[in-house]
C-alpha cells in the first residue's frame, strides 16, 4: 500500500467524523482466482481485494464496498458477513456501494466474485475491527483481552455482563485507521447468528415501494435529456447529416463533434422528437454474415485454440472405443435485456465529473469517462445507485461516455437513457457458438474419449469432470478475446458466460452415450465420474426429484431430463419434467429441481432466489431467445420479437442445498442456469426419442426434430 | 383518441387529473405520454421506462383502478381521471399489504420491474379479488421481469389475495 493511498485513508477518516475505519487487503486478485478475465488486469489500479469497514462514534457500521446491488441480494449478504464477525445486529449495519470516491477500488460486479472473492476481505477487516474494539474495551474497563465478550455490538466482560462498553463509546474520540495485516479468527460456522439466516433484504421496502433509485431516477437542477443519433447496423458510417430540422424546435441543444451527434432537451418526449428531425445517410457494409449463416462462419473465422485440457491420446481413446458419437450443437447470439437500460447522469462542475451510472463495472467506467473528457480518474466520481439488471451487460457501456462529453460540451447536466432498441443494438450479446464433440465410450459404459472444440463461446463449463482417460478441449475464440470477424457485433459475458453453451452441448452428448448404453442418464454419469462433490449433488438431485431409473426414453409426450456441472466452484445438478405437445411442438416445462453445493450457505433465501432467477430466465434462451441478424443490423428491437420467460412459463420450482459447511462460501448467482438448455433438451428425448441440437428450442425446430 | 400532432406549433391545454388522491393541474400537450410527465413534470420517478410500447409492463399505473401502459397513455387519455402510482400505494408511511408480500416473499430481485408488477397485480385485484392461479398467471402475463422472480410474484398476490379477503380498495 503506497503512502499516499495511506494518507488518503486518513483523510478519509476526517471526512466521516472520526470513529475507527479497518481496512484490509487480501493481496492481489491472481492468488486467488487463476481465471480472473485478463481484461481487467494490467491497467495500473491496485489489483486487490479491499474491504473498508467504519464504526461511527455513534456506532453505527458502514461497509465501503466497490460492488453494485442489481439484483443479486449482495447488500444484505455483505452485511450479514460483516455483521456476523464484528458482533453486531444486521439492524446497526449500512452499506455504501459503488462509489468511486469512498469505496474501495473494485474491478466489477461479476463472475459470480462477491461472495467468495470479496466476502472473505469482509468478514476479515469484520474480524480484525472485532479485535481492535476488544483491545480498546480491555484498556478502558481494565481487563485482558480474553476476558471479553462481544454481542450486538457490546464488549463485556465475560464473568460479569454488568462491566460492558458499546462500540460506540469506543470510538468516540477516535480517528483510527487499520489495515488487517494478522489473521484475525472467524466466527465458526457453528456460531454463526447472522450468516447463514435469511433476513429481509435491506433493499426490499425501497423497492416495493418505488423509492429506491436507479441511475435514471437522478434529477438534477437544469439538466438536459440527450438522444443520440444511431447508426443502422454495426460497422455504417456516417456520409451526410442535417441537423437543421432539430435545431428549429425550441429550447432543443444540437450537438455534432467527433463523430457524437445527438440533441438535448428538458424532457425525453421533446428530445426524441428532434433526434427524428435529423436527417442522416449512412454507407452500410453489405452484410457477411446472418442467424442462419454464422454457425459456419465461426467455424471458418476461428483463431488458434486455446486447449485448457489435454490428457492421453485421442487417436488411442478411438481405439478403445466400442461405439463413438459425433455431434454438433448451435446456439444463437442471446441478448442481456435487462428492463433497465443503459442509463447515465453526468455533472461537471468545478473541475470534476460525477457520473450516476447504471453499471456493473463504476471503477472501470471512471477510466473511461476521464479518458473521454480528458481528465484525471481522481476528478471523476462514478456512482452506482440500484442497477436494474446485469447479468453481464452492464460490465461496460458507452452511456457513461456520452452523458460525461455532452454535459462538457453543454455546460449542463446531461442524462443519457437508452432506449430499448438501442439497448438491443449496443448490447454485448451471449456470443453464438459451434460446439462439435466427438466422444466414445467401450463395452462397459465407461468413457474412453472426449474430444470438444467450441467455437465462438468460450472456456467456461467446458471442463471436463467425467473420469475420461483421453481427452481434449479445444476453444476457438474465447468471448472477451474473439478476432476481429468473427462476431459481427460486440459480445460479452452473458450470465456464466460460456457455461450455457458448452453444458447445453457436454450434457446432451453425455445423454445420448447414456441412452446408447441402454442405462439410466443418472447411473451413468455416476459410474463415469469419482468427482466427490459431483456424486453428491447427483445423488441429491436424485432423491429430491424422485428419479426413477429408466434405461430407455418413454416416448410417451412426457419426460423429465438430468443435466449437471460446475461454475463458480458451485456444482450444480438440475432435473427437470417436460410435456410436449406433439402437434404444436410446444414444450411445458411443469418442475424443474435443482441441487446446488455451494459450500457455506451465506443467505439460504437469497441463493434460493439466485437459483429460481437462474432457472426462470434460462427458459427463455431454451426456447424462445434469439437475436436475428443480417450482418451488423439488429432485427429485434423490443420485446414483441424478442421474447424473455414470461409467467405463463413458469415451472414448479423445488431447491435443494447439499451441504458443505467445511467449504467457504462460492458463487450463488450463475450456476443454476447453465445446465438449462441440456436438462430440457435431455427431457425432451425422453418425452419423444428426439434429439434438439440448436437452442432456442422453438416449437418449430421442435416439431422438425420429432417429425 | 387522436390528439393534435405536435409537428409545428405545440398546443398546450389544460389537463386536470388526480394523482395519488391529490389534484394536479398541467399546462400541457395533451399527446404527451404520461410515464415522462410523471417522471419529470411530476418528479415521480418510481414509474420505469422498459420498453416504451407497452410490452414490458415496468410503467404501469392506475387509471381509475385499472392497470394501464403509462408509456403509451397520453395526457388527454387521463383528463378528469383518477391515477395511481407506485408511490400512492403505501399510507402513512405503512407498506400497502400487497406490497408487504413482495417485501416479505421476496417477489423481486433488481427491483426495477416491481413497481410494475405491483401496480398492475394491484389493478387485477381490484377487478378480481379472489383470483385462481391460472388467473394471476393470466393477468400478469404481459409485466416482464428478467431477473424472473415470477414464482415468487404469483406467491405474494395469492398470499394477499388469500390473506385480504374481498375489498381490495
Amino acid at each position: 500500500m503506497s503512502e499516499a493511498k495511506a494518507i488518503d485513508r486518513r483523510d478519509f477518516v476526517k471526512v466521516l467524523g472520526g470513529g475507527i475505519l479497518v481496512t484490509v487487503n487480501l493481496g492481489p486478485l491472481t492468488l486467488f482466482n487463476s481465471t480472473a478475465e485478463p481484461a481487467y488486469q494490467g491497467r495500473g489500479y491496485p489489483e486487490d481485494i479491499n474491504a473498508y469497514l467504519h464504526i461511527a462514534e455513534d456506532g453505527k457500521v458502514t461497509l465501503y464496498s466497490g460492488k453494485i446491488e442489481m439484483g443479486q441480494g449482495v447488500m444484505t449478504s455483505l452485511c450479514q458477513m460483516a455483521a456476523e464477525d464484528l458482533g453486531v445486529s444486521l439492524d446497526a449495519m449500512h452499506i455504501v456501494m459503488g462509489d468511486t470516491d469512498t469505496c474501495p477500488w473494485d474491478m466489477g460486479t461479476f463472475g459470480s466474485l462477491t461472495t467468495r472473492m470479496f466476502g472473505p476481505a469482509v468478514r476479515a477487516a469484520a474480524a480484525k475491527a472485532r479485535l481492535i474494539l476488544t483491545d480498546l474495551a480491555a484498556e478502558r474497563l481494565g481487563v485482558s483481552r480474553d476476558a471479553l465478550s462481544v454481542a450486538d455490538g457490546v464488549v463485556y466482560v465475560t464473568r460479569d455482563k454488568a462491566r460492558s462498553v458499546t462500540y460506540g463509546a469506543l470510538a468516540r474520540g477516535q480517528a483510527i485507521t487499520h489495515e488487517v495485516d494478522e489473521e484475525a479468527v472467524l466466527r465458526a460456522v457453528k456460531d454463526f447468528s447472522v450468516m447463514g439466516q435469511s433476513p429481509l433484504r435491506m433493499d426490499g421496502v425501497e423497492k416495493v415501494t418505488g423509492a429506491a433509485q436507479y441511475a435514471g431516477d437522478i434529477r438534477l437542477p437544469g439538466m438536459l435529456y440527450a438522444r443520440v443519433l444511431r447508426p443502422p447496423a454495426h460497422g455504417a458510417s456516417l456520409t451526410r447529416v442535417d441537423t437543421s430540422g432539430a435545431e428549429a424546435i425550441p429550447e432543443v441543444t444540437v450537438v455534432n463533434q467527433e463523430g457524437l451527434v445527438a440533441v438535448l432537451a428538458a424532457d425525453p418526449e421533446t428530445a426524441e422528437r428532434a433526434l427524428e428531425a435529423i436527417q442522416a445517410e449512412f454507407d452500410e457494409p453489405a452484410p457477411a454474415v446472418d442467424t442462419e449463416s454464422i454457425f459456419q462462419h465461426l467455424v471458418d473465422s476461428s483463431p488458434e485454440p486455446n486447449t485448457p485440457e489435454r490428457e492421453g491420446d485421442l487417436e488411442a481413446g478411438r481405439r478403445a472405443s466400442a461405439r463413438t458419437f459425433d455431434h454438433t450443437y448451435f446456439n444463437s447470439y442471446v441478448a442481456h435485456a435487462p428492463i433497465e437500460p443503459h442509463t447515465a447522469v453526468a455533472e461537471i462542475k468545478d473541475g470534476k465529473a460525477t457520473v450516476w451510472s447504471s453499471t456493473q463495472g463504476p471503477f472501470s467506467q471512471q477510466g473511461s469517462i476521464a479518458r473521454a473528457i480528458g481528465f484525471e480518474p481522481g476528478n471523476v466520481r462514478v456512482l452506482t445507485p440500484y442497477v436494474g439488471g446485469g447479468f453481464g451487460g452492464k460490465v461496460g457501456g458507452s452511456q457513461v461516455v456520452e452523458a460525461a462529453r455532452l454535459a462538457q460540451i453543454t455546460g449542463r447536466p446531461v442524462q443519457v437513457a437508452w432506449t430499448r432498441a438501442e439497448e438491443f443494438f449496443y448490447d454485448t450479446f451471449r456470443p453464438a457458438a459451434t460446439i462439435r464433440v466427438l466422444s466414445g465410450m467401450d463395452e462397459d459404459g465407461k468413457l474412453t474419449l472426449w474430444d470438444y472444440q467450441v467455437y465462438g463461446a468460450g472456456a467456461r463449463g467446458s471442463d471436463v469432470f467425467y473420469d475420461v482417460p483421453n481427452k481434449s478441449v479445444r476453444v476457438y475464440g474465447e468471448w472477451g478475446r474473439a478476432p476481429a470477424g468473427m462476431h459481427p457485433f460486440g459480445v460479452g459475458a452473458w450470465r456464466a458466460p460460456a457455461a450455457n453453451s458448452n453444458r447445453f452441448a457436454a450434457e446432451q452428448q453425455i445423454d445420448i452415450m447414456a441412452a446408447a448404453a441402454g442405462r439410466d442418464p443418472l447411473e451413468f454419469r455416476l459410474e463415469n465420474t469419482t468427482d466427490p462433490r459431483m456424486l453428491g449433488v447427483l445423488k441429491t438431485i436424485k432423491d429430491a426429484s424422485g428419479w426413477q431409473s429408466k434405461a430407455a426414453p418413454a416416448r410417451n409426450g412426457s419426460g423429465r431430463g438430468l443435466a449437471c456441472g460446475i461454475d463458480a466452484e458451485t456444482y450444480v445438478a438440475l432435473v427437470a419434467e417436460v410435456t410436449v405437445d406433439s402437434s404444436t411442438g410446444n414444450v411445458t416445462v411443469d418442475r424443474v429441481v435443482c441441487a446446488q453445493d455451494m459450500g457455506v450457505v451465506v443467505n439460504p433465501d437469497g441463493a434460493r432466489m439466485q437459483m429460481e432467477g437462474c432457472i426462470a430466465m434460462g427458459l427463455g434462451y431454451v426456447f424462445s431467445e434469439e437475436i436475428r441478424f443480417e450482418g451488423g443490423k439488429i432485427l429485434d428491437k423490443n420485446f414483441g420479437t424478442y421474447q424473455l420467460a414470461r409467467f405463463s412459463q413458469m415451472p414448479e420450482i423445488e431447491t435443494v442445498f447439499v451441504p458443505n459447511d467445511d467449504l467457504p462460501p462460492k458463487g450463488g448467482g450463475e450456476p443454476a442456469i447453465i445446465n438449462m438448455g441440456a436438462v430440457v433438451a435431455n427431457a425432451i428425448f425422453d418425452a419423444t426419442g428426439a434429439r434438439l441440437y440448436r437452442l432456442p428450442m422453438t416449437p418449430e425446430r421442435v416439431l422438425e426434430a420429432i417429425s | 383518441m387522436r390528439s393534435p400532432s405536435r409537428e409545428g406549433v405545440d398546443v398546450k391545454e389544460t389537463i386536470i387529473f388526480t394523482l395519488n388522491g391529490q389534484p394536479v393541474r398541467l399546462e400541457a400537450e395533451p399527446d404527451r405520454k404520461l410515464l415522462w410527465v410523471l417522471r419529470t413534470d411530476l418528479e415521480l420517478t418510481g414509474t420505469k421506462y422498459g420498453c416504451g410500447e407497452g410490452f414490458c409492463g415496468s410503467c404501469t399505473v392506475l387509471v381509475d383502478g385499472l392497470p394501464v401502459r403509462s408509456c403509451l397513455a397520453t395526457l388527454d387519455f387521463v383528463q378528469g381521471k383518477d391515477v395511481t402510482t407506485i408511490e400512492g400505494l403505501a399510507a402513512g408511511g405503512e407498506l400497502h399489504p400487497l406490497q408487504r408480500e413482495f417485501f416479505e416473499r421476496g417477489a423481486y430481485q433488481c427491483g426495477y420491474c416491481t413497481p410494475g408488477m405491483i401496480m398492475n397485480a394491484h389493478g387485477l385485484l381490484q377487478e378480481n379479488p379472489h383470483p385462481t392461479r391460472e388467473e394471476i398467471v393470466q393477468g400478469m402475463e404481459n409485466n416482464l421481469c428478467r431477473c424472473s422472480a415470477y414464482k415468487r410474484i404469483v406467491e405474494a398476490i395469492e398470499a394477499y389475495a388469500g390473506a385480504e379477503g374481498g375489498d381490495h380498495v
